[in-house]
């Protein structure tokens, strides 16, 4: 990549005070996502995939989150910025979307106005060519008869409805990253073709980067240029698209691949016993000592259990792992 | 998992309550250690007596220890606010259980006989009961206790409908589980969170209505030592020897308070994690 | 060839209630005639998506919900028509897991209790007898017989199904219904259920009904799938034959909406387009209509059976994908 990252996020470290002691649920990662690209993060609960992408627009609580680190976007840190020009960046240049529509929808206003309100903020247009601009998106994420839609209410649409709506809000605005957090994870297998379909060409046409975190490591396939793999709040392994699934490098990526099912496997293998990665992922609380992943390696070594892998780069790789020394 | 007793602690209004209660139940408990003697043996020549060094809270209208009466006054109101939610729990448990669990005709049945209940405020209708059973001891904690029925059976109701759609309710049919069993073993259990609440808020109830209809003259009879009837025949002598209404008023404040205070700080830990 | 389960035409609506007095104003036919077979020590999957009625079938055949209409003959017996008692006693072999690992234990009971529940209703032991069965179970299912005086909330997402499943196993069942069980699972704990579901059916010799809305994981797991829409079964094969040749216009299309592991596959998507119908107010004709990318008028008019067009391979279609 000889481009300007879009997005560069340094050492960043996401902390929760609670009653039972401080929770690192992001612990130093580095991260740099280019113009127009699609970086998927993958990683199963508790990795702290989720926590990386609202620490980067500050949608945790300030007490009792703590976040350290730098994110630079345009020469900008975000975690140094008032609230202010963060709320300015937000639905503007930097979007996100979720997984539960309905939750991030307001139930007491219509889609119209939703998405109308964001422009309103953002662009400083007045309430009918909010209006415009909204009906003009809804028709963009091909809702039908978007005019009349518009005034529907979020509980009148179906999920897949939704999650567009939820769409046409985030990229009213044209924004030059979109976090899409678990974003077809509620939807059914033939709702979520079409919305990745819609993602793809909204992509194109707006020129937008994504990042896409999912544990849905088909979607990831499909989608994403390069990946990142997240495991108990670091960054395990980084690789684009194909040498990961291809060539997996570290134990927890090979693991993932092996154990999950793809359709037309048992054809070409017979049924074969999934590949499983014995354990469970650790509790925040209770971290193992050296590399994280260590109790549940098959090819953990005496070092491994006691300090925690360097970064070994193989450009355009990145791993951490102490069998790749 | 958070330390309740942790967060119970960092609730100052619900230790201050706590607090008042064991000053309560210790009081009950201990109550002839505490006052030696015969505290209902009158001495008219002591009437109204103030406050002084022998007598801390003084002597009442018949030259009874005020401070003995109050004490053994505790053991009184105490027997009354177990009674009373005895009766309330008793009754009303299960039948909020069945109407919440089955529906249909019983649970109309049940619901209307309630709502009828309700309608009447509490003391009005622990009043009524008093006009038909008659007054003293066992009467007083049979009213109050009746009409505390139809709040058990609306709350035990409400969280039974709940309970009854989680998936272990279901699980629980599906493994051949009768009904009975469900009831008592998954309903029940998971329903004592609000019913622990309301039992302490419903002693601190019990506590006022028993006060209140004592105060009137209907509730406890004389010479048995009852606050509210202390501060019904302390009220004629309000002006000059004040002192007689007074400490038996404090004394039911001071009840009231601790099981609301403490009511309140067990709802605080008992509910969020009740939700989750 | 013994038949451990037999469902025959199977129907549940449900009412749409409105106005003050709530009456009914039509029917939403979550299940609209369901039949299909299923053999001793095999799995039948049974996929679909939302609003289906998956799940509505896998509790009518336990009359956790009461069906409508139709015949679920149990080892030979129709559930239909035993009343309760008998009824509770058949629920010792024909046993259910749970989608959600979380509100499927009651949280105040301990491990012990919650596998043992099955064992106290049906039969009468002593403790003795009920610990070693519960321990037994637990070692069966991959969990540590010490951690039998624990509480759910202590176990991971993982445990805890390992827990529904031994509770399920308890009375050595001869069919369970599994409602979605890895769905609400972590990837990586995914592969351990499905691999232990899979080695309890060869130890054993029960029998799964497999609901679900993963096809991969369908597909790994089942010797046949029967393919739902709108409340009816539109394809029912061998799985081999589904996945390699569908021939209902859905299965084709659901099929190619699976993303894949593989980035260097460029899928040839089937993106359906039109509006699903809405369930209280369906169509004359195939349900799949509105949506099929090769509809003809003759669709509109006649709604198609469930036919085998050979090999035991049944279609709802009237032209079949490539017949």
């Amino acid at each position: 990549m000889n481009q300007e990252p879009l997005l560069s996020i340094k050492d960043l470290r996401t902390r929760f005070h609670t009653y039972e002691g401080v929770l690192t649920a992001v612990d130093g990662i580095h991260l740099e996502i280019y113009p127009g690209e699609t970086l998927g993060v993958v990683g199963e609960s508790g990795c702290g995939k989720s926590v990386t992408a609202l620490s980067i627009l500050r949608l945790l609580a300030s007490p009792p989150t703590k976040i350290e680190g730098q994110i630079l976007f345009d020469g900008n840190d975000l975690l140094k910025m008032s609230l202010d020009e963060i709320r300015r960046i937000r639905g503007n240049s930097i979007s996100m979307i979720f997984q539960e529509p309905m939750t991030s929808l307001n139930p007491v206003l219509t889609i119209g106005e939703q998405i109308a309100e964001a422009i309103r903020l953002h662009q400083g247009l007045g309430r009918e060519a909010a209006w415009e601009k909204a009906v003009e998106m809804l028709q963009r994420v091909q809702i039908p008869s978007p005019r009349i839609r518009a005034r529907d209410y979020p509980h009148k649409l179906s999920g897949g409805m939704r999650q567009r709506a939820m769409i046409a809000m985030a990229l009213s605005c044209h924004p030059r990253l979109l976090l899409a957090d678990e974003p077809t994870t509620a939807l059914d297998v033939t709702i979520q073709a079409q919305i990745v379909d819609l993602m793809e060409h909204l992509k194109e046409e707006i020129h937008t980067s994504i990042l896409l975190i999912t544990h849905n490591l088909g979607l990831i396939a499909e989608m994403a240029k390069r990946v990142v793999v997240m495991y108990a709040g670091k960054i395990v392994e980084e690789a684009p698209v194909e040498d990961l699934f291809f060539e997996p490098l570290h134990p927890y990526t090979k693991g993932l691949l092996e154990s999950i099912p793809w359709m037309g496997r048992k054809i070409r293998e017979g049924r074969k016993p999934l590949q499983e990665i014995p354990g469970m992922v650790p509790s925040l609380k209770e971290m193992p000592k050296g590399c994280r992943f260590h109790p549940r390696c098959l090819t953990a070594r005496e070092i491994c259990r006691n300090e925690e892998p360097p970064l070994i780069v193989k450009p355009p790789r990145r791993v951490f792992c102490w069998l790749w020394i | 998992m958070i330390n309740p007793w942790m967060r119970f602690k960092k609730n100052k209004a619900a230790l201050f309550g706590s607090i008042l209660l064991l000053i309560y139940f210790v009081t009950a408990l201990f109550a002839p250690l505490l006052y030696p003697g015969n505290p209902s043996a009158p001495n008219l020549a002591t009437a109204l007596e103030r406050p002084s060094i022998k007598e801390p809270l003084g002597k009442d209208e018949l030259g009874r220890s005020i401070l003995g009466r109050i004490i053994y006054g505790s053991r009184v109101s105490l027997l009354i606010a177990i009674g009373v939610v005895c009766v309330g729990l008793f009754i009303g448990v299960p039948l909020g259980l069945i109407s919440g669990y089955y529906g249909g005709k019983v649970d109309f049945g049940i619901q209307r006989a309630t709502d009828t209940l309700l309608a009447f405020p509490g003391f009005l209708l622990a009043l009524a009961l008093v006009a038909v059973l008659g007054v003293g001891l066992k009467n007083t904690i049979i009213s109050v206790g009746i009409s505390m029925i139809p709040i058990y059976i609306r709350l035990v109701r409400g969280c039974t409908l709940s309970v009854k759609e989680q998936t272990y309710v279901e699980a629980a049919r599906a493994l051949g589980t009768r009904d009975l069993t469900i009831l008592f073993r998954h309903i029940l259990p998971n329903v004592m969170a609000p019913i622990t609440i309301q039992t302490s808020l419903g002693m601190g109830t019990a506590i006022l209505f028993a006060a209140g209809l004592g105060f009137l003259g209907i509730g406890v009879q004389p010479p048995t030592p009852e606050w509210g009837a202390m501060l019904g025949s302390g009220r004629p002598y309000l002006f000059h020897a004040p002192h007689v209404a007074t400490f038996p008023g404090m004394a039911i404040f001071f009840a009231v308070l601790g099981f609301n205070l403490s009511g309140d700080g067990l709802r605080d830990i008992l509910d969020p994690r009740f939700k989750s | 060839m013994d038949i451990i389960l037999q469902v025959k035409d199977l129907k549940k609506y449900f009412p749409v209630r409105k106005g003050i007095f709530s009456r009914a104003m039509g029917w939403v036919q979550a299940v609209d005639g369901v039949s299909f077979t299923l053999y001793p020590g095999e799995t039948l999957g049974l996929v679909g998506e939302s609003g289906c009625g998956k799940t509505t079938v896998g509790r009518c055949i336990l009359r956790l919900i009461e069906p409508d209409s139709g015949e679920i003959l149990f080892d030979g017996e129709n559930l239909l028509k035993l009343n309760r008692e008998s009824l509770r006693k058949v629920r010792a072999k024909l046993q259910i897991i749970f989608q959600d690992p979380y509100s499927s234990l009651n949280p105040r009971m301990t491990v012990k209790e919650i596998i043992a529940e099955p064992i106290r209703n049906h039969l009468s032991a002593s403790k003795g007898e009920i610990q070693d069965r519960v321990f037994y179970l637990m070692e069966k299912v991959g969990l540590h017989p010490e951690q039998a005086n624990r509480f759910p909330h202590e176990f991971s997402g993982g445990q805890r199904q390992r827990i529904g499943i031994a509770r399920a196993l308890a009375l050595n069942p001869k069919l369970i219904i599994c409602d979605e069980p890895v769905s609400a699972l972590d990837v990586s704990i995914q592969a351990q259920v499905i691999n232990l579901l899979i080695k309890l059916q060869e130890e054993t010799g029960l029998s799964y009904l497999f609901i679900a809305h993963d096809l991969s994981v369908v597909e790994h797991i089942s010797d046949r799938v029967a393919v739902m829409y709108l409340g009816k079964i539109v394809e029912l094969a061998k799985d081999t034959a589904l996945y390699t040749s569908p021939k209902h216009p859905y299965t084709q299309a659901l099929l190619s909406a699976v993303p894949f592991p593989d980035p260097k596959m460029k899928k040839r998507r089937i993106l359906l387009q039109g509006e699903i119908p809405s369930p209280i107010n369906l169509p004359e004709g195939c349900r799949f209509y509105s949506r099929c990318p090769y509809r003809r008028n003759f669709c509109r008019e006649s709604e198609p059976e469930l036919k085998d067009i050979g090999e035991n391979h049944w279609v709802s279609c009237h032209f079949p994908v490539g017949e």
